[in-house]
Protein backbone atom coordinates (compact mmCIF):
# COMPACT_ATOMS: atom_id res chain seq x y z
CA UNK A 1 0.00 0.00 0.00
CA UNK A 2 1.30 2.76 -1.15
CA UNK A 3 2.20 5.71 2.33
CA UNK A 4 -0.26 8.67 2.70
CA UNK A 5 1.88 10.61 4.65
CA UNK A 6 -0.76 13.00 6.37
CA UNK A 7 -3.17 10.18 6.93
CA UNK A 8 -0.81 7.69 8.19
CA UNK A 9 0.44 10.74 10.91
CA UNK A 10 -3.10 11.11 11.99
CA UNK A 11 -3.90 7.21 12.34
CA UNK A 12 -0.53 7.73 14.98
CA UNK A 13 -1.32 10.69 16.69
CA UNK A 14 -5.10 10.90 16.99
CA UNK A 15 -5.49 7.81 19.02
CA UNK A 16 -2.70 9.28 20.89
CA UNK A 17 -5.07 12.26 21.74
CA UNK A 18 -8.19 10.76 23.02
CA UNK A 19 -5.95 7.76 24.97
CA UNK A 20 -6.99 9.90 28.19
CA UNK A 21 -10.62 10.31 27.76
CA UNK A 22 -11.10 6.62 28.19
CA UNK A 23 -13.67 4.05 25.68
CA UNK A 24 -16.07 3.08 28.28
CA UNK A 25 -18.91 2.04 25.36
CA UNK A 26 -19.17 -1.84 25.16
CA UNK A 27 -17.28 -4.20 23.11
CA UNK A 28 -18.02 -4.14 19.37
CA UNK A 29 -20.40 -1.13 19.66
CA UNK A 30 -17.77 0.95 17.61
CA UNK A 31 -18.64 -1.27 14.74
CA UNK A 32 -15.73 -1.52 12.10
CA UNK A 33 -15.11 0.89 9.61
CA UNK A 34 -16.57 1.40 6.20
CA UNK A 35 -14.81 1.95 2.73
CA UNK A 36 -15.77 5.90 3.13
CA UNK A 37 -13.77 6.17 6.54
CA UNK A 38 -17.04 6.44 8.83
CA UNK A 39 -18.03 3.82 11.34
CA UNK A 40 -20.40 1.06 9.75
CA UNK A 41 -19.99 -2.46 8.34
CA UNK A 42 -17.52 -2.43 5.21
CA UNK A 43 -19.91 -0.90 2.45
CA UNK A 44 -22.28 0.97 4.71
CA UNK A 45 -22.14 4.07 6.93
CA UNK A 46 -23.89 3.12 10.15
CA UNK A 47 -25.74 5.14 12.61
CA UNK A 48 -23.03 4.10 15.58
CA UNK A 49 -20.31 6.30 16.31
CA UNK A 50 -16.48 4.85 15.95
CA UNK A 51 -14.50 4.17 18.76
CA UNK A 52 -15.60 3.26 22.29
CA UNK A 53 -16.04 6.88 23.84
CA UNK A 54 -19.37 7.10 25.67
CA UNK A 55 -20.56 10.87 27.04
CA UNK A 56 -17.33 13.12 28.65
CA UNK A 57 -15.07 10.77 26.60
CA UNK A 58 -13.54 10.46 23.14
CA UNK A 59 -12.65 7.56 21.12
CA UNK A 60 -10.38 7.11 18.12
CA UNK A 61 -9.72 4.74 15.54
CA UNK A 62 -7.26 4.03 11.94
CA UNK A 63 -8.06 1.90 9.30
CA UNK A 64 -6.85 0.24 6.41
CA UNK A 65 -9.24 -2.43 3.78
CA UNK A 66 -8.27 -3.74 0.62
CA UNK A 67 -10.99 -4.95 -1.32
CA UNK A 68 -9.10 -7.55 -4.56
CA UNK A 69 -12.20 -8.28 -6.57
CA UNK A 70 -11.32 -9.50 -10.47
CA UNK A 71 -9.83 -6.65 -12.22
CA UNK A 72 -9.27 -3.70 -9.67
CA UNK A 73 -7.84 -3.82 -5.80
CA UNK A 74 -9.36 -0.89 -3.96
CA UNK A 75 -6.81 0.11 -0.93
CA UNK A 76 -8.13 2.53 2.02
CA UNK A 77 -6.59 4.09 4.78
CA UNK A 78 -8.01 6.61 7.36
CA UNK A 79 -8.91 7.71 10.46
CA UNK A 80 -11.47 9.15 13.19
CA UNK A 81 -12.38 10.72 16.30
CA UNK A 82 -15.75 10.40 17.77
CA UNK A 83 -16.28 12.93 20.64
CA UNK A 84 -18.97 12.36 23.57
CA UNK A 85 -20.73 9.36 21.36
CA UNK A 86 -22.26 12.57 19.44
CA UNK A 87 -19.79 14.06 16.53
CA UNK A 88 -17.80 11.97 14.69
CA UNK A 89 -14.69 13.16 12.29
CA UNK A 90 -13.22 10.90 9.51
CA UNK A 91 -11.09 11.09 6.68
CA UNK A 92 -10.04 8.12 4.15
CA UNK A 93 -8.13 7.96 1.02
CA UNK A 94 -9.24 5.26 -1.40
CA UNK A 95 -7.09 4.49 -4.52
CA UNK A 96 -8.46 2.26 -7.11
CA UNK A 97 -5.61 0.14 -8.81
CA UNK A 98 -7.09 0.26 -12.60
CA UNK A 99 -3.82 -1.46 -14.21
CA UNK A 100 -5.37 -4.35 -15.75
CA UNK A 101 -7.89 -2.05 -17.83
CA UNK A 102 -5.90 0.72 -18.60
CA UNK A 103 -2.26 0.12 -17.51
CA UNK A 104 -0.48 2.39 -15.30
CA UNK A 105 -3.68 4.05 -14.42
CA UNK A 106 -5.25 4.28 -11.01
CA UNK A 107 -8.38 6.25 -9.79
CA UNK A 108 -8.03 8.20 -6.35
CA UNK A 109 -10.70 10.34 -3.94
CA UNK A 110 -9.84 11.74 -0.54
CA UNK A 111 -13.37 11.58 1.77
CA UNK A 112 -13.99 13.56 5.34
CA UNK A 113 -16.96 12.38 6.95
CA UNK A 114 -18.71 13.87 9.75
CA UNK A 115 -21.27 12.48 11.62
CA UNK A 116 -24.21 13.47 14.10
CA UNK A 117 -25.81 11.62 16.54
CA UNK A 118 -29.24 12.88 16.70
CA UNK A 119 -30.32 10.65 19.17
CA UNK A 120 -31.40 7.24 20.82
CA UNK A 121 -28.93 4.69 21.81
CA UNK A 122 -28.04 1.44 20.21
CA UNK A 123 -28.45 -1.10 23.15
CA UNK A 124 -30.59 0.79 25.87
CA UNK A 125 -33.23 2.64 23.97
CA UNK A 126 -36.36 0.63 23.22
CA UNK A 127 -36.17 2.69 19.68
CA UNK A 128 -32.61 2.73 16.88
CA UNK A 129 -29.85 5.18 17.35
CA UNK A 130 -30.21 8.16 14.99
CA UNK A 131 -27.32 9.81 13.19
CA UNK A 132 -26.96 12.28 9.87
CA UNK A 133 -23.55 12.27 8.19
CA UNK A 134 -22.02 14.09 5.69
CA UNK A 135 -19.07 12.91 3.07
CA UNK A 136 -17.32 15.21 1.70
CA UNK A 137 -15.23 13.57 -1.38
CA UNK A 138 -12.66 14.92 -3.88
CA UNK A 139 -11.63 13.07 -6.76
CA UNK A 140 -7.52 13.24 -7.15
CA UNK A 141 -7.02 11.54 -10.34
CA UNK A 142 -10.06 13.19 -12.80
CA UNK A 143 -8.11 12.74 -16.12
CA UNK A 144 -9.89 8.97 -16.42
CA UNK A 145 -13.25 10.18 -14.97
CA UNK A 146 -13.08 13.22 -16.79
CA UNK A 147 -12.83 11.25 -20.34
CA UNK A 148 -15.75 8.88 -19.51
CA UNK A 149 -17.75 11.71 -18.66
CA UNK A 150 -17.73 12.68 -15.37
CA UNK A 151 -18.98 16.45 -14.46
CA UNK A 152 -17.30 17.39 -11.30
CA UNK A 153 -13.95 16.38 -9.52
CA UNK A 154 -16.01 16.84 -5.94
CA UNK A 155 -18.75 16.20 -4.23
CA UNK A 156 -20.91 15.83 -1.29
CA UNK A 157 -22.71 12.53 0.11
CA UNK A 158 -25.61 13.37 2.52
CA UNK A 159 -26.96 10.47 4.53
CA UNK A 160 -29.23 9.17 7.82
CA UNK A 161 -28.78 6.08 9.35
CA UNK A 162 -30.54 4.40 11.87
CA UNK A 163 -28.79 1.30 13.87
CA UNK A 164 -30.50 -1.03 16.42
CA UNK A 165 -28.83 -3.95 18.12
CA UNK A 166 -31.15 -6.20 19.56
CA UNK A 167 -29.34 -7.72 22.57
CA UNK A 168 -31.76 -11.19 22.51
CA UNK A 169 -32.18 -11.31 19.18
CA UNK A 170 -32.54 -14.80 17.31
CA UNK A 171 -31.49 -17.94 18.91
CA UNK A 172 -31.03 -16.22 22.01
CA UNK A 173 -28.08 -14.22 20.33
CA UNK A 174 -27.41 -10.51 19.68
CA UNK A 175 -28.70 -9.37 16.37
CA UNK A 176 -28.20 -6.08 14.86
CA UNK A 177 -29.53 -3.53 11.79
CA UNK A 178 -29.24 -0.65 10.05
CA UNK A 179 -30.64 1.47 6.99
CA UNK A 180 -29.22 4.07 5.74
CA UNK A 181 -30.25 6.59 3.21
CA UNK A 182 -28.22 8.63 1.16
CA UNK A 183 -28.61 11.38 -1.18
CA UNK A 184 -25.58 11.26 -4.02
CA UNK A 185 -24.62 12.14 -7.27
CA UNK A 186 -21.37 9.94 -7.29
CA UNK A 187 -20.27 7.82 -9.64
CA UNK A 188 -18.88 4.11 -8.31
CA UNK A 189 -18.45 6.24 -4.82
CA UNK A 190 -16.58 9.39 -6.44
CA UNK A 191 -14.01 7.32 -7.56
CA UNK A 192 -15.23 7.72 -11.54
CA UNK A 193 -16.54 11.45 -10.31
CA UNK A 194 -19.60 13.26 -9.61
CA UNK A 195 -22.06 13.11 -12.43
CA UNK A 196 -22.59 13.71 -15.87
CA UNK A 197 -22.82 16.41 -18.78
CA UNK A 198 -26.02 15.62 -18.91
CA UNK A 199 -27.23 14.90 -15.63
CA UNK A 200 -26.28 16.59 -12.69
CA UNK A 201 -28.64 15.38 -10.34
CA UNK A 202 -28.76 13.79 -6.82
CA UNK A 203 -30.31 10.59 -6.00
CA UNK A 204 -31.82 8.84 -3.12
CA UNK A 205 -30.20 5.26 -2.60
CA UNK A 206 -30.82 2.63 0.30
CA UNK A 207 -28.05 0.65 2.09
CA UNK A 208 -29.08 -1.99 4.26
CA UNK A 209 -27.05 -4.01 6.87
CA UNK A 210 -28.09 -6.72 8.88
CA UNK A 211 -25.70 -8.93 11.72
CA UNK A 212 -25.82 -11.88 14.10
CA UNK A 213 -23.09 -11.82 16.74
CA UNK A 214 -22.47 -15.54 17.68
CA UNK A 215 -20.71 -14.20 20.54
CA UNK A 216 -19.51 -11.01 22.28
CA UNK A 217 -16.21 -11.38 19.64
CA UNK A 218 -17.73 -12.45 16.68
CA UNK A 219 -20.53 -11.34 14.14
CA UNK A 220 -21.26 -12.54 10.43
CA UNK A 221 -23.43 -10.51 8.45
CA UNK A 222 -24.70 -9.17 5.01
CA UNK A 223 -24.72 -5.76 3.44
CA UNK A 224 -26.29 -3.86 0.48
CA UNK A 225 -25.22 -0.74 -1.03
CA UNK A 226 -27.77 0.61 -3.58
CA UNK A 227 -25.80 3.25 -6.10
CA UNK A 228 -26.77 4.90 -9.10
CA UNK A 229 -26.02 4.69 -12.59
CA UNK A 230 -25.32 7.66 -14.34
CA UNK A 231 -22.12 7.21 -16.84
CA UNK A 232 -22.96 6.04 -20.07
CA UNK A 233 -19.91 4.50 -21.04
CA UNK A 234 -20.74 1.71 -18.31
CA UNK A 235 -22.49 0.13 -16.19
CA UNK A 236 -22.85 0.55 -12.16
CA UNK A 237 -24.40 -1.84 -10.22
CA UNK A 238 -25.30 -2.26 -6.80
CA UNK A 239 -22.83 -3.44 -4.52
CA UNK A 240 -23.36 -6.17 -1.38
CA UNK A 241 -20.94 -8.26 0.83
CA UNK A 242 -21.36 -11.14 3.38
CA UNK A 243 -18.99 -10.44 6.35
CA UNK A 244 -17.24 -11.67 9.45
CA UNK A 245 -16.09 -9.67 12.06
CA UNK A 246 -13.77 -10.71 14.70
CA UNK A 247 -13.49 -7.51 17.81
CA UNK A 248 -10.83 -9.72 19.67
CA UNK A 249 -10.78 -6.72 22.05
CA UNK A 250 -11.87 -3.15 22.30
CA UNK A 251 -8.29 -2.11 20.65
CA UNK A 252 -8.35 -4.12 17.52
CA UNK A 253 -10.87 -5.65 15.03
CA UNK A 254 -11.01 -7.65 11.56
CA UNK A 255 -13.23 -7.91 8.99
CA UNK A 256 -13.36 -10.61 6.03
CA UNK A 257 -16.11 -10.36 3.73
CA UNK A 258 -16.83 -11.32 0.16
CA UNK A 259 -17.74 -8.71 -1.78
CA UNK A 260 -19.78 -8.28 -4.93
CA UNK A 261 -19.21 -4.89 -6.76
CA UNK A 262 -21.02 -5.85 -9.35
CA UNK A 263 -19.56 -3.90 -12.96
CA UNK A 264 -16.75 -1.26 -13.15
CA UNK A 265 -15.94 0.54 -15.69
CA UNK A 266 -17.36 -2.16 -18.06
CA UNK A 267 -15.88 -4.81 -16.57
CA UNK A 268 -18.50 -7.14 -15.54
CA UNK A 269 -18.95 -9.42 -12.04
CA UNK A 270 -16.05 -7.83 -9.96
CA UNK A 271 -16.62 -10.22 -6.80
CA UNK A 272 -13.70 -10.55 -4.33
CA UNK A 273 -11.94 -10.62 -0.79
CA UNK A 274 -12.89 -7.72 1.78
CA UNK A 275 -10.40 -7.46 4.60
CA UNK A 276 -10.29 -4.44 6.82
CA UNK A 277 -8.31 -4.07 9.81
CA UNK A 278 -9.16 -1.24 12.42
CA UNK A 279 -7.19 0.04 15.78
CA UNK A 280 -9.42 1.86 18.51
CA UNK A 281 -8.72 3.31 21.32
CA UNK B 1 -37.59 0.88 -9.84
CA UNK B 2 -35.15 1.93 -7.31
CA UNK B 3 -37.08 4.60 -5.99
CA UNK B 4 -39.32 1.98 -4.71
CA UNK B 5 -36.35 -0.44 -3.30
CA UNK B 6 -35.53 2.58 -1.79
CA UNK B 7 -39.03 2.91 -0.11
CA UNK B 8 -39.19 -0.96 0.41
CA UNK B 9 -35.87 -1.06 2.21
CA UNK B 10 -36.35 1.84 4.21
CA UNK B 11 -39.70 1.33 5.55
CA UNK B 12 -38.84 -2.36 6.66
CA UNK B 13 -35.70 -0.98 8.57
CA UNK B 14 -38.14 1.97 10.40
CA UNK B 15 -40.62 -1.00 10.74
CA UNK B 16 -38.24 -3.63 12.21
CA UNK B 17 -36.81 -0.41 14.18
CA UNK B 18 -40.04 0.41 15.90
CA UNK B 19 -40.14 -3.43 17.06
CA UNK B 20 -38.88 -3.45 20.27
CA UNK B 21 -41.10 -5.37 22.18
CA UNK B 22 -39.10 -6.55 25.97
CA UNK B 23 -38.03 -10.02 24.91
CA UNK B 24 -38.33 -11.67 28.41
CA UNK B 25 -41.22 -12.14 30.52
CA UNK B 26 -41.14 -10.26 33.98
CA UNK B 27 -41.96 -11.95 36.96
CA UNK B 28 -44.41 -11.80 39.47
CA UNK B 29 -44.68 -8.45 40.90
CA UNK B 30 -42.72 -7.77 44.19
CA UNK B 31 -44.13 -9.15 47.70
CA UNK B 32 -46.73 -11.62 45.89
CA UNK B 33 -44.88 -14.42 47.07
CA UNK B 34 -43.42 -16.08 50.04
CA UNK B 35 -40.85 -18.72 49.84
CA UNK B 36 -40.03 -19.71 46.43
CA UNK B 37 -40.12 -21.85 43.83
CA UNK B 38 -43.59 -23.13 45.12
CA UNK B 39 -47.11 -21.54 45.02
CA UNK B 40 -46.98 -18.17 43.55
CA UNK B 41 -46.88 -20.25 39.78
CA UNK B 42 -49.61 -22.37 40.64
CA UNK B 43 -51.84 -19.90 41.70
CA UNK B 44 -52.19 -17.70 38.47
CA UNK B 45 -54.12 -18.43 35.36
CA UNK B 46 -51.13 -17.64 33.65
CA UNK B 47 -48.06 -19.71 35.04
CA UNK B 48 -45.30 -18.05 35.19
CA UNK B 49 -42.37 -17.71 32.32
CA UNK B 50 -39.27 -19.18 34.75
CA UNK B 51 -36.90 -20.47 31.66
CA UNK B 52 -34.72 -17.82 32.17
CA UNK B 53 -34.81 -18.92 36.15
CA UNK B 54 -34.23 -22.20 35.25
CA UNK B 55 -31.32 -21.08 32.57
CA UNK B 56 -29.56 -19.22 35.52
CA UNK B 57 -29.20 -22.16 37.64
CA UNK B 58 -32.45 -21.51 40.08
CA UNK B 59 -31.65 -19.95 43.77
CA UNK B 60 -27.73 -21.59 43.43
CA UNK B 61 -26.89 -20.18 40.50
CA UNK B 62 -28.38 -16.84 41.33
CA UNK B 63 -26.60 -16.75 44.85
CA UNK B 64 -23.17 -17.73 42.64
CA UNK B 65 -23.81 -15.17 39.83
CA UNK B 66 -24.46 -12.06 41.82
CA UNK B 67 -21.54 -12.98 44.32
CA UNK B 68 -19.72 -13.17 40.89
CA UNK B 69 -20.71 -9.45 40.01
CA UNK B 70 -20.29 -7.83 43.13
CA UNK B 71 -17.11 -9.26 43.20
CA UNK B 72 -16.73 -7.65 39.82
CA UNK B 73 -17.64 -4.39 40.47
CA UNK B 74 -15.74 -4.08 43.75
CA UNK B 75 -12.99 -5.45 41.78
CA UNK B 76 -13.19 -2.58 39.40
CA UNK B 77 -11.70 0.89 39.75
CA UNK B 78 -14.80 2.86 38.39
CA UNK B 79 -17.38 1.08 39.84
CA UNK B 80 -15.99 0.11 43.32
CA UNK B 81 -15.96 4.19 43.90
CA UNK B 82 -19.97 4.14 44.54
CA UNK B 83 -20.02 1.13 46.93
CA UNK B 84 -18.18 3.16 49.67
CA UNK B 85 -21.30 3.49 51.54
CA UNK B 86 -23.13 0.80 50.59
CA UNK B 87 -24.09 -2.32 53.03
CA UNK B 88 -22.61 -4.90 50.79
CA UNK B 89 -24.50 -7.85 52.44
CA UNK B 90 -28.27 -6.06 51.91
CA UNK B 91 -26.75 -5.04 48.30
CA UNK B 92 -25.78 -8.82 47.16
CA UNK B 93 -29.11 -9.66 48.31
CA UNK B 94 -31.27 -7.59 46.81
CA UNK B 95 -29.18 -8.53 43.34
CA UNK B 96 -30.51 -11.87 44.34
CA UNK B 97 -33.61 -10.57 45.01
CA UNK B 98 -34.26 -8.84 41.93
CA UNK B 99 -32.73 -11.55 39.15
CA UNK B 100 -34.98 -13.71 40.88
CA UNK B 101 -38.29 -11.31 40.31
CA UNK B 102 -37.26 -10.60 36.59
CA UNK B 103 -36.44 -14.41 35.67
CA UNK B 104 -39.63 -15.63 37.01
CA UNK B 105 -38.04 -17.29 40.19
CA UNK B 106 -41.02 -15.71 42.12
CA UNK B 107 -39.50 -14.22 45.14
CA UNK B 108 -40.29 -10.81 46.22
CA UNK B 109 -38.19 -7.78 45.76
CA UNK B 110 -37.66 -5.92 48.91
CA UNK B 111 -35.55 -2.76 48.05
CA UNK B 112 -36.14 0.01 46.70
CA UNK B 113 -37.30 0.81 43.03
CA UNK B 114 -34.42 1.64 40.81
CA UNK B 115 -34.78 5.55 40.49
CA UNK B 116 -35.01 6.04 44.08
CA UNK B 117 -32.43 3.73 44.83
CA UNK B 118 -29.75 5.62 42.47
CA UNK B 119 -30.70 8.95 42.68
CA UNK B 120 -28.25 11.72 43.58
CA UNK B 121 -25.06 9.05 43.04
CA UNK B 122 -24.31 10.80 39.93
CA UNK B 123 -24.00 7.75 38.05
CA UNK B 124 -22.96 9.00 34.64
CA UNK B 125 -23.18 6.18 31.39
CA UNK B 126 -19.57 5.44 31.78
CA UNK B 127 -20.28 4.75 34.63
CA UNK B 128 -23.05 2.54 33.55
CA UNK B 129 -20.80 0.79 30.85
CA UNK B 130 -18.62 -0.54 33.28
CA UNK B 131 -21.51 -2.14 35.58
CA UNK B 132 -22.39 -3.91 32.48
CA UNK B 133 -19.07 -4.96 32.02
CA UNK B 134 -19.04 -5.92 35.22
CA UNK B 135 -21.99 -8.09 34.88
CA UNK B 136 -20.72 -9.43 31.66
CA UNK B 137 -17.36 -10.48 33.44
CA UNK B 138 -19.44 -12.07 35.84
CA UNK B 139 -21.99 -13.95 33.74
CA UNK B 140 -18.37 -15.33 31.81
CA UNK B 141 -16.88 -16.39 35.40
CA UNK B 142 -20.07 -18.00 35.97
CA UNK B 143 -19.72 -19.87 32.01
CA UNK B 144 -23.55 -19.19 31.42
CA UNK B 145 -24.69 -19.68 27.72
CA UNK B 146 -24.66 -17.00 25.54
CA UNK B 147 -28.45 -16.96 25.20
CA UNK B 148 -29.19 -16.53 29.00
CA UNK B 149 -26.32 -14.07 29.24
CA UNK B 150 -28.13 -11.72 26.45
CA UNK B 151 -31.57 -12.45 28.04
CA UNK B 152 -30.42 -11.03 31.31
CA UNK B 153 -28.58 -7.84 29.53
CA UNK B 154 -31.77 -7.48 27.46
CA UNK B 155 -33.81 -7.10 30.87
CA UNK B 156 -31.59 -4.88 32.40
CA UNK B 157 -30.91 -2.58 29.48
CA UNK B 158 -34.35 -0.62 29.77
CA UNK B 159 -33.16 0.47 33.12
CA UNK B 160 -30.67 2.64 32.05
CA UNK B 161 -32.50 5.32 32.19
CA UNK B 162 -34.10 4.85 35.84
CA UNK B 163 -30.20 4.88 36.84
CA UNK B 164 -28.61 7.80 35.15
CA UNK B 165 -28.28 10.50 36.62
CA UNK B 166 -28.50 13.29 33.71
Amino acid sequence: MKPYPTLLAAMLLLPGLASASGNSRIIATGGATAVEGAAGGGLVPWALLSGYGDRGEAGATAFASVVRVDDYALEVVGASVAIDNRVELSMAKQRLDIDSVIPGEQLEQSIIGMKLRLGGELIYDAGPQWALGVQMKRNDAFDVPAAVGARHDSGVDLYLSASKLWLHGPFGRSAFLNGTVRATRANQTGLLGFGTQGNRRYEAVAEVSAGLFLNRHWVIGAEYRQKPDKLAFAREDDWKDVFIGWFPTKNVSVIAAYADLGSIAGQDEQRGAYLSLEIAR
Amino acid sequence: MKMLVTAVSLCAVLLSAGCTTPTTGSGPEPGTAGEPPVGAALSRSNPVDDRLFQALGGHAGIEALSESFVRELAADEVTRAFFTRTDITRFHRLIQEQLCVESGGGCAYTGEDMRTAHAGLGIERRHMNAVVEALMRAMDKEQLPMSTQNAVLALHAPKRADVLDE
